[in-house]
């Protein structure tokens, strides 16, 4: 059993199609839908976690990919906000690897784009809305 | 009620003179980072000679805080019963066109903590911030209509500039120390005005900017007093009272440290003066809205005690621990060990046996640049001590 999180995007052709069913039901995969936002003519975002096993996860992924669906690690989609980090500290220990972090000189808190797995802890966690998951 | 400290005879000489010197543009001013390396170097005597003015700063949320606000009337006239702006309720049980919004009121429809753990995305500090910033705030008041005041329902935009004054007014700021928070007894994250707590004491947050903060460089109140002029969200402001809880008769270490929560300032300023790089609406997830303040303080060198007090660095002040999953909530008052500053800042904690991470509400950064900003004010002349008209009560 494996677990993605990932960002789909549609292009305007495929949002009007049961494409979650289609995984469910011919994938056999779990879907729990975190966040969605569809612009019936433009496009559609899907902020997923999927569950399933490796083939089954694979198949899924292939016929999503046959759709001409973006698919996106959900890390990309946070985003922090140096403009609006007040550099309090209070995200540090929500974030489980560092990605967001501290220089201990500067008491400056800086964010590694690499690091994040996008498991959107440190977002509660800021009382200044500097950070923030774009879908 | 108030004891003596420095607003006596002599306290009030060295004032003047140092206001001289800041007026020729001569004052020797550093920071409190600063003067510990000073001391450390050239000795509490030496410094105390050379020195003249060390300025403080912290940078956190201050719930006990907003602003009175008179817009203009309109034209008929209107005795604004009830008042909204940006759809948060102000206060208008004053005079016709006065207002007090309270930096932690929500709006009505805010779903709370309905959907737990509410977000809380928008209240009182945030519109303080808006205003501030020069944004326009939409007003709606509602009346019962009298012969002097008619008008019912008045619906219009102001902003900063179009208010005849705007006072941000708050009754308690600055605290001297803070508790550091857990989560002991939950098995679930916990949301309190201190952040987020994890089960199992997964973190520990605190609320200090230790060896830079305003009360814990002048630990007895000898030069912070009533009528103090001080750096207030951008702008200038005053010490107007002790703040609400002011309590000075708490455990202190040799040093006079307070090693718990204990004095606190009542603040006012003009808001039309101030910045909103330096008043920040303030979400905290689960409990509610607040605004975070910048307020810096000048200490003036008076004495070579004073020089010792403001020397004094994050190691060598304490606070205790204390639990907020069913202590704090429920009026126990017992601490889980005392930690200094320097570990908090370091990053992690030992509570019994374990090594927490820790976080902070309040911003050593900003805090910082808070005491560097005063620092240059001085230097260049264009902020001068005001002398305390009375002292805080020290509990002596
Ligand atoms: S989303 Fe998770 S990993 Fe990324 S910065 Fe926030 S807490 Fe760290
Ligand atoms: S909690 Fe928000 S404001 Fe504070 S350091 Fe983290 S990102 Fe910056």
């Amino acid at each position: 059993m494996i677990r993605k999180r990932v960002v789909l995007t549609f292009p305007h052709e495929v949002v009007s199609q049961p494409v979650v069913y289609h995984l469910v039901k011919d994938y056999n995969l779990m879907i729990n839908i975190l966040r969605a936002r569809v612009t019936p003519q433009e496009q559609g975002r899907l902020v997923v976690e999927i569950s399933g096993s490796k083939k089954e996860m694979e198949a899924g992924m292939n016929y999503l990919a046959e759709l001409n669906i973006d698919i996106q690690p959900l890390a990309q989609d946070i985003k922090w906000h140096e403009s609006k980090c007040v550099h309090c500290t209070a995200c540090i220990p929500h974030c489980p690897t560092n990605a967001i972090f501290l220089n201990r000189d500067t008491m400056k808190v800086s964010f590694d784009k690499q690091k994040c797995i996008a498991c959107e802890l440190c977002i509660p966690a800021c009382p200044y809305q500097a950070i923030e998951i774009v879908i | 009620m108030f004891a003596t400290s420095c607003v006596t005879v002599s306290c009030e000489f060295y004032r003047r003179l140092i206001n001289q010197r800041i007026r020729r543009g001569e004052a020797v001013v550093v920071t409190a980072e600063e003067i510990i390396d000073i001391v450390e170097e050239k000795g509490i005597k030496k410094a105390a000679k050379e020195v003249d003015v060390v300025t403080t700063g912290t940078f956190a949320p201050m719930c006990s805080s907003g602003a009175f606000i008179n817009f203009k009337n309109s034209k008929p006239k209107i005795k604004a019963q009830k008042v909204w702006l940006n759809g948060i309720n102000a206060y208008a049980g004053l005079a016709a066109a006065d207002i007090y919004l309270g930096v932690t009121e929500l709006p009505d429809e805010d779903l709370l903590n309905k959907v737990f753990p509410g977000s809380f995305k928008y209240g009182g500090g945030h519109v303080i911030e808006d205003l501030v910033a020069g944004k326009p705030i939409k007003l709606r008041a509602i009346s019962y209509g009298t012969d002097c005041y008619p008008k019912k329902e008045l619906k219009t935009v102001i902003d900063i500039k179009s208010v005849n004054q705007a006072i941000l007014t708050n009754p308690r700021n600055a605290y001297q120390n803070y508790n550091v928070a857990i989560n002991k007894y939950s098995d679930r994250n916990i949301y309190t005005y201190m952040g987020i707590l994890k089960p199992n004491i997964g973190n520990a947050n605190y609320c200090s900017a230790g060896q830079l903060s305003p009360l814990l460089n002048d630990p007895l109140y000898k030069t912070i007093g009533i009528g103090t002029k001080i750096f207030l969200g951008g702008g200038e402001g005053f010490v107007y009272w002790e703040g609400t809880q002011h309590n000075p008769r708490v455990k202190r270490g040799t040093n006079s440290v307070v090693r718990a929560p204990a004095g606190t300032l009542a603040v006012v300023g003009d808001l039309k003066g101030m910045s909103s790089e330096w008043l920040k609406g303030t979400s905290i997830t689960g409990y509610g809205v607040t605004l975070t303040i910048g307020i810096g303080i000048p200490i003036p060198i008076l004495s070579e005690d004073i020089v010792k007090y403001t020397a004094v660095k994050d190691e060598d002040i304490y606070t205790q621990i204390v639990d907020y999953s069913k202590d704090y909530p429920n009026g126990v008052n017992k601490s889980y060990g005392e930690v200094n500053y320097k570990q908090l800042r370091d990053g992690h904690i030992e509570i019994e046996g374990k090594q927490v991470p820790t976080g902070a509400l309040s911003s050593y950064n900003k805090a910082r640049e808070i005491a560097k900003i005063l620092k240059d004010k001085i230097k260049k002349g264009r902020f001068e001590l005001a002398k305390p008209v009375k002292s805080l009560s020290s509990g002596e």
